[in-house]
Formats: structure tokens, sequence, C-alpha cells
């Protein structure tokens, strides 16, 4: 993890379908980006209350965004920008506008894994905010951890159609994520 | 919902988008300039003296210049869509000046001085200004709505970037129509009538374009 050169290749072997190294390569990035989160909310003054909903939203972006990676660059430039991004628009929905800088302090992904604190409560609202098929889906798979065909045969759906009503929550899940503005 | 339950989601979603980003542009730049086309021939028309006018250097070397300015704001499109991007797209633009700047040597060595300004002024100035921007209409609302699946730095620059490439699009368009081949004459009105295009793409691309 240390080594740049590991996350680009997780990435590319995730592309390629491999789902253990995509699920590795998000681990990674989430408690990289827990200390990230939450040292730019002590630099902003907010309380790191929000540090678990930043870090998902970030993930989520990631996640849907990820096909404008470049595969010929480095895979950590991209997450940090994606990063910065994301605490900025977090940070501003708050009212602080002042220059947020995380490039200070993240030259490297290796960062110090920081402990997840407990599950976010507004990621459960957001969940509550999605359409009956897609929330039981999420759920499943995130909560019961099942896997698509199950959760298929549960629902009396496709494995495919779960895949697809999936992706669709994530893509509402993210825009909750950005409606958000307390 | 914790983060480790959060990525078992994201695993499982295998959904990956169809094309690469320039594709996508290209796809989007084409479906828009389709829909010009269409007010192209029913509003305008090419210049009767098309033919012809394919065997002089002013009209070839318009055509040459819309078309690299298409290249180059196709390359900055791509490279805004991401959340970092390097600085290679910027030697597109190359080209443009390169030919910008030869030919506008070239028409001021031809033209005698006393005729300078009826070249810039033409005769289409105002329809220069009016068509190249109706022209690039359809093409940015296409631009616009195939980056928003992307992940701009920033959604503003993204957008006047749609903007040009949109702009440029129109242009090639209009140069059929356009009887002014001077090379003082395109570069001031066409760029002039790209302005207002970049500007409301900026400004679309920053409510749009934010994710």
């Amino acid at each position: 993890m240390s080594d740049p050169e590991d996350l680009s290749a997780l990435m590319r072997a995730a592309r390629k379908g491999d789902d253990e190294a995509y699920r590795r390569l998000l681990l990674v990035v989430a408690s990289w980006l827990r200390a990230v989160a939450s040292r730019g909310l002590a630099a902003a003054g907010r309380p790191s209350a929000d540090c678990e909903d930043i870090v998902q939203e970030t993930l989520l972006a990631m996640h849907l965004k990820r096909d404008t990676w470049d595969e010929t660059q480095p895979l950590q430039p991209w997450l940090r920008a994606i990063a910065r991004y994301k605490l900025v628009d977090h940070l501003r929905r708050r009212g602080f506008t002042d220059h947020v800088d995380i490039d200070d302090h993240s030259d490297t992904l290796a960062a110090p894994a920081t402990a997840e604190e407990g599950s976010a409560l507004d990621a459960r609202q957001m969940l509550a905010s999605l359409p009956e098929r897609q929330r039981r889906i999420v759920e499943g798979i995130s909560i019961e951890g099942q896997s698509a065909r199950d959760v298929g045969v549960r629902l009396g759906m496709s494995e495919g159609a779960v895949r697809v009503t999936l992706h669709r929550a994530l893509r509402a899940l993210a825009i909750a994520y950005r409606k958000e503005r307390t | 919902m914790r983060t480790d339950q959060l990525v078992a989601s994201l695993v499982a979603d295998r959904a990956v988008s169809a094309r690469p980003l320039g594709r996508s542009v290209g796809r989007a730049v084409l479906a828009g300039a389709l829909v010009s086309l269409v007010i192209f021939a029913v509003e305008y028309g090419p210049r009767v003296d098309l033919l012809p006018a394919f065997a002089t250097w002013r009209f070839d070397v318009k055509l040459a210049l819309v078309l690299a300015a298409v290249v180059a704001a196709a390359a900055a499109c791509v490279a805004m869509a991401r959340p970092v991007s390097t600085e290679r797209w910027r030697l597109t633009a190359l080209p443009v000046l390169l030919i910008a700047a030869s030919t506008l040597a070239a028409e001021l060595a031809v033209v005698p001085a006393s005729h300078w300004k009826a070249h810039l002024v033409g005769s289409n100035a105002l329809d220069c200004l009016i068509a190249i921007p109706l022209f690039a209409l359809a093409p940015l609302v296409a631009l616009l709505l195939a980056m928003r699946r992307t992940a701009p730095a920033s959604p503003a620059l993204a957008g006047a970037a749609c903007g040009a490439l949109a702009a440029a699009a129109g242009a090639v368009i209009y140069a059929f129509h356009c009887f002014d081949d001077s090379p003082l004459f395109v570069l001031t009105w066409y760029s002039l009538a790209a302005v207002p295009v970049v500007l409301l793409g900026a400004l679309a691309g920053r409510r749009l374009l934010r994710w």
C-alpha cells in the first residue's frame, strides 16, 4: 500500500472484474479518506461527526466516476483530486468557504488506519430515502451480506436485474448525499 | 450503514460505462451537429460557389482552421472531464495557432494595406455572429448531457470547454455557408461568435456538471 503502483494495479485488476482486488482497494482508500476527512474537518473547525459521511460520499463518487481515471496515469493523484473535490464540496455546503488544501498532508496514501466510528446516522436516513426495491437490494447486499444472486432469489428477480437496480440505487444515494444540507 | 457494508454494494455493482470518455464526447458533438445540419439545410444552405471555393487557398485554410479548432477543443473537453488532467491537451492548440498565425501573415502579405479593412469587415459579419452560436446550441446541449457522467475538477471550466467545442463544431458548419474566407474575417468574427457560447457553456457547466 505504500507502493503507489499497487493501487493502480488493484484498480486495473478491478476493471478486469477482480472483485477481491476492488474490495481491497476500496477498503484501503476508505481508511485513507477517513484520515484526510477528519483532518480537513478539524482544519475547518467542523465536528468530526461528519467524517464517515464524507468517506462514504467520496467512495460513492470514486465508484461511480471510476472510468474518468486514465489508466496510463497513476491512480493516487486521481483519488486525491476526488477526495479534495468532495471535501471542499461538503464544507461549502455547510457555509465554509475558505481554501481547503489536502495536498500538504497527503503526499502518500499511506495514512495511519483510523478506526471507523460507528455507523453514520445520515447514511441510514439516505438508505430510507431509496425506493423500496432499491433499498432492499442495498440492505441485502450491504447489511445482510448476501450475494446479488441470493438477493435476486429472495426478491424474485434475475441476478442481472438486481445489479441494474443496485447501480440505480447507488446513483440515487450519491445524489441524496449531495442534496443533503445539514 | 457502515462504510465496509457500503463497500460490499460497490463491489457488487459491476456496471461500467460502455465507452471511453473521448468516444462519448465525439458522439455527443456529432449528434448535436446533426441537428444543426438540419437547421443549416433548411435555413441557410451551402454557398452557391461551394465547389469552386474548394480550389481557393483561403477557403481550404478556413476549413483547416475550424477543424483544428474542433480537435483542440475536443482534447480540452476530455481533459477537463477528469478530476485530474495532464497538460498534454494543450499541444493540440498548437496547430490552431500555427494555422492562424501563418495564414494571417500570408493574407497581410498578399493583400494591400488599403484593403485590409474591407477584408476584415467582410459581408456577413452579423450573420456569422448569429449563425455560429445557433449551430453551436444543439452540440452544446448534447455535450453537457454527455459530460454529466464525468467528474470535472472544475465544472465551470469543463462547461467552457464544451462551449468551445460546440462553437468550433458550429463554425465548421457555418464555414460552408459563409462567403467571407479572408483569414482577417475568420479569425475576428468566428472568434467573437464563439465567446457567448463559451460563456454559456461555463455558466451551464457550473450548474449541471457538479458531482
